[in-house]
């Protein structure tokens, strides 16, 4: 009863973290239809830059809002010189990402070598917790929930209560309509575009607090963000939120309960739901 | 006239080419490399350039009289990528010497591949599963590193001993390198009459540890450890974030200068976590000290010491020049001599002396160590215990040794 537990409570958590780091790329791709698979190396970005702020200037806040300002710029500036060019070309699009990702990497690797970071959170969120059955259990983790929760709720509020919102739901729908009614679409691109890369250098503090950041994380969130997002369906925000659920539970309780089979859990969820439900649990058919 | 000039200057190509083609061969000894540039033991990598590099510009480029030429190849740790980069080596570009590779899959299917061209020789770079000498040796692969379970040799005594550790849990990585550390851990710890309640293994990939770590009993004396570099630094700081108190027993990599240099939270804890390894940094001999100190100079943007691959690829690169030396450069006659030399080799390396077994592989000294904390804050490992001349057999018959059977999940077992 208290592996079940402790094993739901850290699948939930990891879902927070996959959500923050999956919602960026849903967000871009559900208004661009561009499949960014440049997310990972954005992450990793977030976590390299905040951890050398962090460490220049011993705040974690600051290195949080660094990693996040720094990488929304680079998407924005990301989507103006390259993506916007051949925008509508998706199979272009999806290459440009990709080399820039092998670009971003090996610069990385240039600058910061082999070597694992890891951030020394503040000691208000660090440290453990006494939780009722489950005993000892890390602050930090529970913070990471928090954060997905709030993330979460504010996107939804953008999205569906401000006048950008209603602008971004209508280019989800029709881009040329929304363009035809005067609005500058591709400054609306731009901004996206840098929110959803904000939100993937936030996630990188936060992971590289929670866990550590490395060469090769790149490839790994991009990993469990496609896959997350091809369960819960593409440019959904709730599907997005029941996707990152299902795949880190699967994770963790595989991980607890029948670890040598564990990491084809979640490939299996992703096939079956690809097999009966092609769109993604949340996704609209097109 | 100009197609004349053309076919002169042809002419003239060839008859260099005839020249120096016969002249080349006699004068340099070509030795190829494989090691892991790309992929997750990419800094392992780095530090086994670094590491012929040193050896080669000690020796001037030469040996026995000829001249070495240096080709090197990466692999990304996988045995299929390893194979052929070790054909291309050896087909395309002709090299004498196969120095490599790093990871313990990568070894075996290099020593399977090594049987089927004979006439040239192999030295392991740096990986370190048992079977690869163990059980069917292939006459042409050498291996002057000791392996995972000769890694822990005096570990399962010391933590029985001097730490009064009576159960412990294993928590390590689900692949053949992990099996091989925690065999060596357990043939001590449970001869002492040691108990290992319970071995959870994770498997490889894993980043998020939490729910391996809720499987540990509460009721052990301590948890035995085998991840490397950034998994080791991730179980480390989920372990501790819990707020257990249960001591650790490090597998060779968890105290690795790959870890221990990690700035984070998981620091302050690990100081005094047991371990041991084929190399440590806190060794006091002067021969070490000197070798640290040419490290440094050589690499002023390489780790703050040199690392266990450093010394692997190091001690390889030493056997081949040495070996070569000892034969004049001779290797005609699909290299015999060489591989004789190489077989009867007493290497004083900079842990101390290295000899080979009938199956060509090393006997060397093993550190049982420490993590301590120098003066300016940055973490170490200390020397406890130094054992001399561990063999493959952990100092068992080798009949009895193999009869045991390879290293798994479940073999040894002594819940």
């Amino acid at each position: 009863m208290k592996l079940f537990i402790l094993a739901s409570l850290n699948g939930i958590t990891v879902a927070a973290l996959y959500f923050i780091v999956a919602i960026g790329f849903t967000l871009i791709f559900g208004l661009m239809r561009v499949i960014n698979l440049a997310h990972g190396s954005l992450y990793i970005l977030g976590a390299y830059v905040g951890h050398d702020v962090a460490t220049a200037t011993g705040s974690w806040y600051l290195g949080l809002a660094a990693g996040g300002a720094s990488v929304a710029l680079a998407g924005i500036l990301i989507q103006s010189t390259l993506l916007d060019r051949i925008q509508g070309q998706e199979m272009r699009q999806s290459l440009v990402a990709i080399g820039l990702s092998i670009v971003i990497a090996d610069l990385l690797l240039a600058r910061y070598g082999g070597l694992t970071y890891q951030f020394y959170p503040p000691e208000l969120i660090s440290g453990s917790l006494r939780l009722p059955i489950i005993g000892g259990y890390p602050v930090f983790r529970l913070v990471v929930v928090a954060a997905a929760v709030l993330v979460g709720i504010g996107l939804w509020l953008i999205v569906h209560r401000t006048r950008f919102g209603i602008i971004i739901r209508a280019g989800v729908d029709d881009r040329s309509m929304l363009a035809a009614l005067g609005v500058n679409v591709p400054l609306v691109s731009v901004l996206v575009f840098g929110l959803g890369a904000g939100l993937a250098g936030l996630a990188g503090v936060v992971g590289a607090s929670a866990l550590s950041v490395s060469p090769g994380e790149d490839a790994r969130y991009l990993l469990s963000s496609l896959v997350v997002v091809i369960v819960g369906g593409m440019g959904s925000l709730a599907g997005t939120a029941i996707g990152a659920l299902l795949i880190g539970l699967a994770e963790q309780i595989g991980l607890a309960y029948f670890p040598t089979y564990s990491v084809i859990v979640s490939f299996v969820i992703m096939a079956m739901v690809l097999a009966l439900r092609p769109q993604g649990l949340m996704g609209k058919r097109r | 006239m100009n197609r004349s000039r053309l076919f002169r200057v042809l002419c003239f190509g060839l008859f260099v080419c005839t020249l120096a083609a016969p002249a080349f061969a006699q004068t340099t000894v070509r030795i190829g490399a494989v090691m892991t540039l790309e992929g997750a033991f990419t800094l392992l990598g780095q530090e086994a350039v670094r590491a012929m590099e040193m050896a080669f510009e000690e020796a001037n480029y030469s040996a026995g009289g000829k001249r070495i030429e240096w080709l090197k190849e990466s692999s990304d740790g996988r045995p299929d990528i390893a194979v052929g980069k070790a054909r291309k080596l050896i087909e395309q570009d002709k090299v004498d010497i196969l120095i490599g590779p790093m990871s313990g899959g990568e070894g075996l299917a290099i020593k399977e591949y090594a049987r089927s061209v004979p006439e040239k020789t192999f030295i392991n770079g740096f990986s370190a599963a048992q079977e690869t000498t163990l059980v069917n040796p292939s006459p042409n692969f050498f291996r002057f590193n000791t392996d995972g379970a000769q890694w822990q040799a005096g570990l399962g005594n010391y933590v029985y001993d001097a730490k009064g550790y009576r159960t412990a849990a294993v928590v390590a990585g689900d692949y053949s390198f992990g099996y091989t550390q925690v065999l060596g851990f357990m043939t001590e710890f449970c001869a002492k009459g040691g108990k290992v309640k319970e071995k959870i293994w994770v498997p490889m990939g894993t980043k998020d540890f939490s729910s391996a770590i809720a499987r540990i009993p509460d009721n052990v004396d301590a948890v035995y450890v085998m991840f490397g570099g950034a998994d080791s630094v991730n179980f480390l700081t989920q372990y501790y974030q819990t707020g257990r108190k249960t001591p650790i027993i490090g597998g060779s990599n968890v105290t690795e200068q790959t870890v221990l240099s990690t700035k984070g939270p998981f620091q302050q804890h690990i100081i005094g976590v047991p371990s041991a390894h084929m190399v440590a940094d806190g060794i006091e001999d002067a021969a070490y000290k000197d070798y640290v100190a040419k490290y440094k100079k050589r690499f002023p943007d390489g780790l703050a010491a040199p690392s266990a691959p450093f010394y692997g690829y190091y001690v390889a690169t030493k056997a081949a020049l040495t070996a070569l030396g000892a034969v004049g450069g001779d290797l005609g006659g699909n290299q015999e001599k060489f591989r004789q030399a190489l077989a009867k080799l007493k290497l004083d390396t900079p842990t101390g002396p290295v000899s080979l077994d009938e199956n060509r592989q090393a006997i060397a000294n093993i550190f049982v160590t420490e993590v301590a904390q120098r003066p300016d804050g940055t973490l170490y490992t200390k020397v406890v215990k130094v054992m001399q001349g561990v063999n493959q057999t952990l100092g068992q018959p080798r009949d009895a040794f193999v009869a045991r059977g390879v290293p798994s999940r479940d073999n040894p077992s002594c819940p």
